[in-house]
């Protein structure tokens, strides 16, 4: 398989001070990597894609490295994730499907806590296209403060032949997180969930 | 400080390839923006003072944190611009307020200069419109490689009540460059327009 052909990353990260009610103390960060990269499947159909998954990991350790620093370098502070794909128009959502693995890996090989499934989305779109990548705890999924998402895109991509990827870390709670259920204070750990 | 924050995105891009060919260095653009409560939305003032001390506080904090994400030293920074959106219920009059009387010197004593016009934008808009930041050579606004402009877009700001304050900073300039005119290279610097 064909190592990823980049065109673009882009870093993003939304400091969020309020929405209204008390300004918090330290504000609440997200932040997301994209890359748009060259898809070596587009405008055709091409059976065994698999082996792609493989290719993408290394570039998956690089993205999720690159928002670790963004955040400051501890990977400590990172309490929520996400990833998703948006795949240009002469591929298929098939090859969207490719980034679950790398991009669940790589975030997981770099936290320390991150039991957690990586929430995830992904869809088929153009330059402009918006995606809404979900956002939950890394260490249990349940966690109700930390349902969250963070809308990315770009104007110029993805082209037809093209792919975006996207990893997501945030470093707490939504800002003003009042709906109950389980708390972060309150999880074990273990199974991902609770 | 007198602008009163809910929330802060910045956005580094770099692009690697373009039509196929490698871009060395890749091109980089920074933004970033701020949504700030607007002291004058749902009246008329005749007095905006407030907002130019708004506009004043954005032109340093705007630029530290594009150097900041970025790592890029001011001395690196080849282009600036600067653009705001008001929301609904303020007037296109908050954005001249905010963006020309007293951005620029601050803007330019992070940078440690610049000798050119800082370019500007301005609109009325809602959450999720785009904002395109223009960006030109700092001392020299004739250098043609650098006419260029940078998209922002937050999903959820200007509130009605709320103005997005932008700037963007860029050490190099398009992608490949090749229609011409004043390069980099050739600039004088003093005058600030060639």
């Amino acid at each position: 398989m064909p190592e990823p052909v980049v065109r673009k990353t882009a870093l993003i990260v939304e400091e969020i001070f309020h929405e209204g009610g008390p300004a918090a103390e330290t504000p609440l960060r997200r932040a997301a990597l994209l890359c748009v990269i060259k898809n070596p499947f587009a405008g055709s159909y091409v059976e065994d894609i698999a082996g792609f998954m493989d290719d993408l990991k290394p570039l998956g350790v690089d993205m999720a490295r690159k928002l670790v620093d963004a955040l400051g370098g501890d990977p400590a502070v990172v309490e929520g994730y996400g990833k998703g794909a948006i795949i240009g128009t002469a591929g298929e959502l098939e090859h969207g499907a490719l980034w679950h693995v790398p991009g669940g890996y790589s975030m997981r090989e770099i936290l320390p806590s991150s039991n957690a499934i990586v929430p995830s989305t992904k869809k088929i779109g153009g330059p402009g296209t918006r995606l809404d990548v979900p956002v939950t705890h890394c260490n249990a999924s349940y966690v109700r403060s930390h349902f969250d998402a963070m809308e990315v895109g770009l104007a110029d991509g993805p082209k037809a032949d093209e792919m975006l990827l996207a990893l997501v870390m945030t470093t707490g709670p939504r800002i003003h997180a009042r709906v109950g259920g389980l708390k972060a204070s309150e999880i074990k750990g273990e199974d991902g969930l609770r | 400080m007198t602008a009163r924050i809910r929330k802060l995105v910045t956005v580094m891009e770099a692009v690697e390839r373009e039509a196929g060919q490698a871009v060395s260095p890749p091109a980089v653009r920074v933004c970033c923006a701020a949504l700030v409560a607007n002291p004058f939305a749902g009246r008329y003032v005749e007095d905006l003072s407030e907002l130019i001390a708004v506009g004043a506080e954005m032109g340093s904090l705007l630029a530290r944190r594009c150097l900041d994400l970025s790592g890029l030293k001011p001395e690196a920074i080849q282009s600036f611009g600067k653009a705001a959106m008001v929301g609904e219920a303020g007037e296109i009059e908050h954005a001249a307020a905010v963006l020309h009387p007293a951005l620029g010197a601050p803007l330019r004593e992070v940078l440690g200069g610049g000798k050119a016009l800082v370019p500007s934008s301005k609109k009325m808009g809602g959450p999720g419109d785009t904002l395109d930041v223009p960006l030109g050579h700092k001392d020299a606004a004739y250098v043609r490689s650098h006419f260029d402009g940078m998209p922002i877009r937050i999903s959820d700001g200007p509130r009605a009540g709320e103005i997005l304050i932008a700037v963007a900073l860029a050490p190099t300039g398009r992608p490949l460059p090749r229609v011409g005119g004043l390069t980099h290279d050739e600039i004088t610097g003093t005058d600030g327009l060639r």
